[in-house]
């Protein structure tokens, strides 16, 4: 027994020791994965992000050098502090608290010291760099933008965050990524693919050289440049105009869905967040919880579409044959159903038929025509389901499915969406608000310019896109491809007769272009605030939709001026100017746009938030804008009408 | 005649094949864990690879002057080797030279000599001599006290100097004695206190006692005509004082490091932040080397591309965390190997120590199989987290030339004892 001790001893730790080994390195091994390593450093090779043009081929995002300088704080040799921090402006106290934080994060790994110098400071500092052991200079590349217009199109590229990381293993900590407009749709074709390099390193992190000689190691493919449809004259044309208003303008191209212009008002420069001041900027725009520069109104922004919307009453009640263009009716100043009243513009007893309808936008017509659409089989439930699909048809109600990353839905009710407010009965005029736009219909700016183009091509619409065209690649078959409506061809041109009127004798008369034939509509939309916990009427909103010329239409235009009161006030001037600058390269309403320029809504803005009881519409007068103002937003005017030529 | 023709073939080949398969396959792990990236010159000897070369060369000349000897030498002079060997672990307190807080080194022109790893060799020849004596009986306390006096004095000369390491090994001794005849009791008392220790460490005193208290009830009343109740009564009371010393020893004896280490191995530290920051201090080379290892894989990443070996992730790899390289670089299949050459070696040692007629030679083949396997235990159980952090080398693996050398004294000195057991009649 005494033999065998040792024996059964040695027997048990070897076979202790092969079952510990096989418990680490089988049954519970880490994958040998380079990037998992923390023996292996990877580091990546950015590729150039493409650049973006507009649609004339004028260059409106490009990347710019950024330098800041690092420090690794273990290899600092003494310096002529004084010195270096005369180069770098900055003081004493700052260098030694810069210092003392890069140290304290890590003595051995470089931390930023400085971050984007200017070029100047940059080509002295770059002399001198020799001296000052422990520092050196790390080139990025930042966003450029060529331009100050277009932030809500062109977007802009931050750091990437954890939600994205964890989702996305491509990008890593410190990688950049587009957060808003182009730069987050073609985030994948604007960067291209960043290479790697796999570099051994010891415990102390230090570099020992190339893994494998570089074996693994891959090469940065390079962004693509983008085009996209903005003419960017244009857009800076329409910023200028909603200058001082709250509101979105989007301006499509009928015969191909291309986004023209898109303002959302207000705005702000995209150079603001570049470089230094980005997160102190970006905070400022997130906070601005009140004028909300960030919120894209012209395709975020869900507004009751109000009279454009009559426009779709009138096409459906045509292909439904439940009116004729010829058929009309009277207005009583109003429109009389059971024991309630729709008022309207009209004179007592003017008889309207579609044209003149559209023409005067008589609420009394589209009240007759809405209720002869949904009782049409003598069943409203049907009747509004119908409504609904013709209207969906043309885009409204649901994401259009357009190349930017926001949107909303707006809203087409059918019976189905009525179903809890009127369970068991339902009768047309129950929702008889539809009839002039309001009530439950909700539509953005760009749905509404879509609907324009639709009725511009005659019954068909290209989904609106952003892109023109990508290096070497073709656009995909939803931008190429024309989406029908329900609507027949036929039945559009008496509303685009009537359309016409509107600019000829109608509510837009004043807004006439020479030479050219527009056809419009004005919109006039009641809205309310909760202030105070009181529902209270703010003044109107001012809505414009147009297309232009009538035959073989350019543009397709959707203008909404929150709080501007009626339609041709503040949205029709600029629907009227923007569509004669696209379509002639000049202005010669020079009139109107002094008097956009010179007006301003911002108390019309402050009233809810006065704390004071205040009149809207009618009983309130236009803000002027200071002489100072006016003459900068001239001189920019002037800039632009010159670029042009 | 016959006899004396064969006799120079009649060294145990096995055990000498296994020897130089271990050295051979540490000298490409160290080559692995030392080189710096860049060409490798073999004979570069300001590189440890380039030394330890030299070391295994200066070994062959050792190795024939060793079996060249007579073999009555090393039991003759045994005595004398004994007494020169402690000299030189005492003169370590004047002349000796600090490395990493153990003063065991001689410093001579550019060489070191670490007089501790040849005291084992000499001591487990003095403990051979000494019970092989026909007047020793291993039975007499007088005689025990005799033979712990001579493991003794080089294990507290050591532990002065502070080498916790090669202290730990003289209890290997142990085994040699008990195969030798020391009383059963000794291994029952040994590895009760040992037992209790680690469950009143790990559970708490109060748990441990009552757990000792009703095993030991339940065993007076199966042998009731065998044991006395006064008996049972004074085995309790020394396990109710062994389990409240243990406490008192870890919290007021052992050195915060010590008891750290204790802490890590035992898991009693719950806080995962604790835990962290141990990784990150004095356990960072066991994470380090524990985490290598497992990223070995099954085949590991091939020789000489380790990623945490060429990176140096495992501070004193070619040294103690030699296993380490085995590890990542081999995998589970080298791993394995190594292991089973070291179990091969040992059982080898074992068993022809068992052949041995003459009681000197058994006893010393035993010392040297258990000096060989506390070090094998400790410094393997140690790089993959099974025992607590100990410094001692992987034997004919680690690089060291001291170390090489004495543990090729202890092999070879048995060898050839053993090669001359037919003339032992």
């Amino acid at each position: 027994m005494r033999q065998f001790l040792l024996f059964i001893t040695i027997i048990g730790v070897g076979l202790l020791f092969i079952s510990r080994l096989f418990y680490l390195q089988v049954y519970n091994a880490s994958a040998n994965n380079l990037f998992e390593d923390n023996a292996i450093r990877k580091v990546y090779d950015y590729p150039k992000r493409g650049f973006v043009y507009d649609r004339n081929g004028e260059l409106l995002v490009a990347n710019q050098p950024s330098y800041d300088v690092m420090v690794i704080p273990r290899e600092v040799e003494p310096l002529d502090t004084l010195e270096f921090c005369s180069l770098l402006k900055i003081d004493k106290e700052q260098f030694i608290k810069t210092y003392k934080k890069a140290y304290h994060y890590s003595p051995r790994l470089p931390s930023v010291f400085v971050s984007h110098l200017s070029k100047e400071d940059y080509a002295v500092l770059q002399e001198k760099m020799r001296k000052f052991h422990g520092f050196y200079i790390q080139k990025r590349s930042l966003r450029h933008y060529q331009t100050t217009i277009g932030a809500n199109v062109l977007g802009d590229i931050g750091e990437v965050n954890n939600a994205i990381m964890n989702r996305e293993p491509y990008y890593k900590m410190g990688d950049l990524i587009g957060k808003q407009g182009v730069e987050a749709s073609y985030e994948n074709t604007l960067r291209g693919v960043k290479g790697i390099k796999f570099i051994q390193k010891d415990r102390f992190n230090r570099n020992i050289g190339p893994y494998k000689n570089g074996k693994f190691d891959t090469i940065p493919e390079q962004g693509k440049d983008i085009t996209i449809t903005i003419d960017a004259q244009l857009q800076a044309y329409g910023e200028l105009l909603m200058k001082n208003k709250r509101g979105g303008v989007i301006a499509i191209e009928p015969s191909s869905g291309e986004i023209l212009a898109m303002v959302a008002a207000p705005t702000y420069d995209p150079n603001i967040l570049v470089g230094r001041g980005r997160s102190k900027n970006f905070t400022k725009l997130y906070n601005d919880s009140i004028a909300k520069p960030l919120f894209n109104r012209s395709l975020q922004g869900v507004y009751e579409p109000g009279s454009p919307f009559k426009l779709m009453n009138a096409l459906i009640a045509l292909q439904e044959g439940v009116m004729s263009p010829n058929e009309s009716v009277t207005c009583y100043r109003g429109y009389k159903y059971g024991n309630r009243f729709m008022k309207c513009h009209c004179n007592y007893g003017t008889r309207n038929d579609m044209i003149t309808g559209i023409q005067r936008s008589c609420n009394a017509y589209f009240a007759t025509t809405y209720r002869k659409i949904l009782d049409k089989n003598g069943n409203a439930s049907d009747g509004i389901d119908a409504w609904s699909k013709h209207a969906k048809s043309f885009g409204l109600g649901d994401f259009l499915g357009y190349d930017l990353k926001v949107g909303q839905k707006g809203r087409i009710p059918d019976r189905d969406y009525y179903k809890r407010l009127y369970p068991k009965t339902f009768y047309s005029t129950y929702t008889i608000s539809n009839a002039i736009g309001q009530g439950e219909v909700a539509t953005t700016p760009i749905q509404l310019a879509n609907m324009i183009a639709a009725i511009a091509n005659r019954g068909y619409y290209y989904t609106p896109h952003i892109i023109k065209s990508i290096e070497g690649e073709t656009l995909p078959e939803q931008f190429t491809k024309p989406k029908y409506t329900t609507i027949d061809k036929q039945n559009f041109e008496p509303v685009i007769e009537g359309m016409l009127q509107v600019y000829k004798n109608g509510t837009a008369s004043s807004l006439q272009i020479k030479d050219i034939d527009i056809c419009g509509k004005t919109g006039t939309v009641e809205n309310y605030a909760i202030i105070d916990s009181v529902k209270t009427q703010l003044s109107d909103h001012s809505i414009f939709v147009a297309f232009a010329p009538k035959d073989n239409p350019k543009i397709a235009i959707a203008v909404f001026v929150e709080n501007g009161y009626w339609g041709s006030r503040f949205a029709g001037r600029v629907a009227s100017l923007m569509i004669e600058k696209h379509i002639k390269g000049e202005v010669t309403r020079t009139d109107l746009e002094e008097w956009l320029l010179k007006h301003s809504l911002e108390n019309e803005y402050n009233k809810p938030y006065s704390g004071e009881p205040f009149r809207i519409n009618g009983e309130t007068s236009l803000q002027i804008v200071e002489e100072q103002e006016y003459n900068q937003l001239k001189e920019k005017l002037n800039k632009i009408n010159k670029a042009d030529n | 005649m016959v006899r004396e023709t064969n006799r120079h073939f009649k060294f145990d080949w096995i055990t000498i094949f296994l020897f130089f398969l271990l050295v051979g396959f540490g000298w490409l792990n160290i080559l692995s864990a030392s080189h710096n990236g860049a060409t490798i010159n073999y004979l570069d000897f300001s590189q440890p690879f380039g030394k330890q070369l030299v070391f295994i060369f200066l070994t062959f000349g050792l190795i024939i002057l060793l079996l060249a000897i007579d073999a009555k030498f090393y039991e003759r002079f045994s005595s004398l080797i004994y007494i020169i060997s402690m000299l030189s672990l005492v003169g370590l307190f004047i002349f000796g030279k600090n490395v990493n807080g153990a003063t065991s080194w001689y410093a001579i022109g550019g060489m070191t000599l670490q007089p501790s790893e040849f005291a084992k060799a000499a001591t487990a020849l003095a403990v051979a001599k000494y019970i092989s004596d026909l007047n020793t009986n291993i039975n007499s306390f007088k005689d025990q006290l005799q033979t712990f006096l001579i493991i003794i004095i080089p294990a507290l000369l050591v532990l002065l100097q502070n080498d916790t390491g090669s202290t730990i090994v003289y209890g290997a001794f142990f085994f040699v004695l008990y195969r030798e005849g020391l009383p059963k009791y000794y291994l029952t008392i040994g590895l009760s206190i040992i037992i209790l220790s680690v469950l009143s460490l790990k559970f708490g005193y109060i748990i441990t006692s009552l757990i000792a208290i009703i095993l030991i009830v339940v065993y007076h009343f199966l042998n009731k005509k065998k044991i006395r109740i006064y008996q049972s009564i004074l085995i309790s009371i020394a396990a109710i004082a062994i389990s409240f010393g243990v406490k008192f020893f870890y919290q007021s004896i052992l050195q915060p490091h010590q008891q750290d280490r204790i802490s890590l191995w035992l898991r009693l530290e719950k806080d995962p932040q604790k835990l962290e920051k141990m990784k990150q201090t004095f356990a960072y080379n066991l994470n380090e080397s524990e985490k290598a290892i497992s990223s070995g894989g099954f085949s590991g990443k091939g020789f000489m591309e380790g990623t945490r070996t060429t990176g140096k992730f495992v501070p004193e790899q070619h040294t103690d965390y030699i296993f380490s390289t085995v590890g990542e670089e081999w995998g589970f299949l080298g791993s394995a190997f190594v292991v089973i050459v070291f179990v091969l070696l040992l059982l080898r040692i074992l068993h022809l120590a068992e052949l041995q007629k003459s009681q000197f030679s058994r006893v010393y083949g035993y010392g040297v199989a258990s000096i060989i396997f506390i070090h094998f235990l400790v410094n393997i159980g140690m790089v993959m987290g099974l025992i607590p952090t100990i410094g001692i080398p992987l034997p004919l693996f680690s690089y060291g030339g001291s170390g090489l050398w004495a543990f090729t004294i202890l092999i070879f000195i048995f060898i050839k004892l053993d090669s001359n057991r037919i003339n032992e009649w």
